[in-house]
């Protein structure tokens, strides 16, 4: 396999890891959803820390992006 | 992977370009006024006509006033609630950095380039912009912390109730996941900024080319790919103020640290 094509596939590999990290995301917003609406009372009080999981589930995503670039633009 | 004639080139939005004073030179070191220092200073005047325009301290505020000082009010409520009485000395830190973010990040959103030769930058798609935020947070952390606790600080890296053998490899863990902070700070804004901006622009590449090749691809694909792009750019307006909050938040978060230990 030419060494071109090699980085374009693995730049499409890295797709998945983003892929993984919206269900991570999807599971962090439906499950705070889930429960805020058994205990609206609590929900608001709980924001900062939905916030501070989803910003480490969207995180991994964005790394799998930026391997993307990395194979694709640099390496 | 350069742009071939006619076609949108996803990567060039992001070309830093001198716009005066491409020979000026400091030890070496180029400082020439470019399109992201003027975007920069758009932010920042911006940014200074919106808080003054709200600081006329009336009885009854106007509309103007009610905004600057809910966006005050926020930041004011997000640091009690995270790090509590000692947290309103950085109000004005915490608010520069999360109005300087989110202004960034809207301003790229701004359909500026309908004027001919004007084209909007989004400087904080860029590693190195978010890398000195993101340093300037951690740098206030650590200060905050020696200056606090002095050497004690580093019990940070130890929770407690840990057993005597796990410490050695705990601290070295906590180590490293602190001193990755401000890599993860930065790399998070500066990537969900920049996808997103190039997600937008290999669309209109979608849109343009489909209109050019004839009827039949303009109805299949140009058209969905235009009203796709509207719907991104309504999340990309979402996109930009959730990570100036995140920035925000960690900050706070890790400012706590420094302040309470654990």
């Amino acid at each position: 396999m030419e060494a071109e094509a090699a980085k374009l596939i693995g730049a499409g590999l890295a797709a998945i890891g983003a892929g993984m990290a919206a269900i991570g995301v999807g599971n962090v917003f439906g499950s705070f959803l889930e429960s805020a609406l058994r205990n609206p009372g609590a929900a608001d009080g709980q924001q900062g820390r939905l916030f501070i999981g989803f910003a480490a589930a969207e995180l991994l995503g964005l790394l799998a992006f930026v391997v993307a670039m990395i194979l694709i633009f640099v390496a | 992977m350069a742009a071939e004639e006619g076609k949108v080139d996803p990567m060039k939005q992001f070309q830093i370009e001198p716009l005066f004073g491409s020979s000026w030179d400091i030890a070496g070191f180029n400082i020439a006024f470019t399109n992201s220092a003027l975007w920069m200073a758009i932010t920042v005047v911006l940014l200074w006509v919106f808080v003054y325009g709200g600081m006329k301290r009336e009885l009854v505020p106007g509309r103007w006033q009610m905004a600057v000082e809910s966006a005050t009010g926020f930041i004011d409520d997000m640091l009690e609630a995270n790090i509590g009485k000692e947290g309103r000395k950085y109000v004005p830190y915490v608010f520069s950095l999360f109005m300087f973010i989110l202004f960034a990040n809207l301003l790229g959103l701004m359909p500026v380039g309908i004027i001919p030769g004007v084209h909007a930058f989004t400087f904080t798609s860029h590693f190195t912009v978010t890398g000195v935020l993101a340093v300037m947070s951690f740098s206030i952390v650590l200060i905050v912390g020696f200056w606090k606790h002095g050497i004690k600080f580093f019990t940070l890296f130890v929770p407690h109730g840990t057993p005597l053998p796990m410490i050695p490899a705990i601290f070295l863990i906590e180590l490293f996941s602190f001193m990755i902070r401000p890599f993860s700070l930065a790399l998070r804004l500066f990537v969900a900024m920049m996808a997103g901006h190039v997600l937008l622009k290999v669309l209109s590449s979608f849109v343009i080319d489909g209109f050019n090749y004839g009827a039949m691809t303009s109805l299949i694909v140009a058209v969905p790919s235009f009203a796709l792009m509207i719907a991104i750019s309504a999340l990309e307006i979402l996109v930009a103020g959730i990570q100036a909050y995140v920035f925000a938040l960690l900050t706070s978060l890790y400012i706590n640290d420094a302040e309470h230990l654990h």
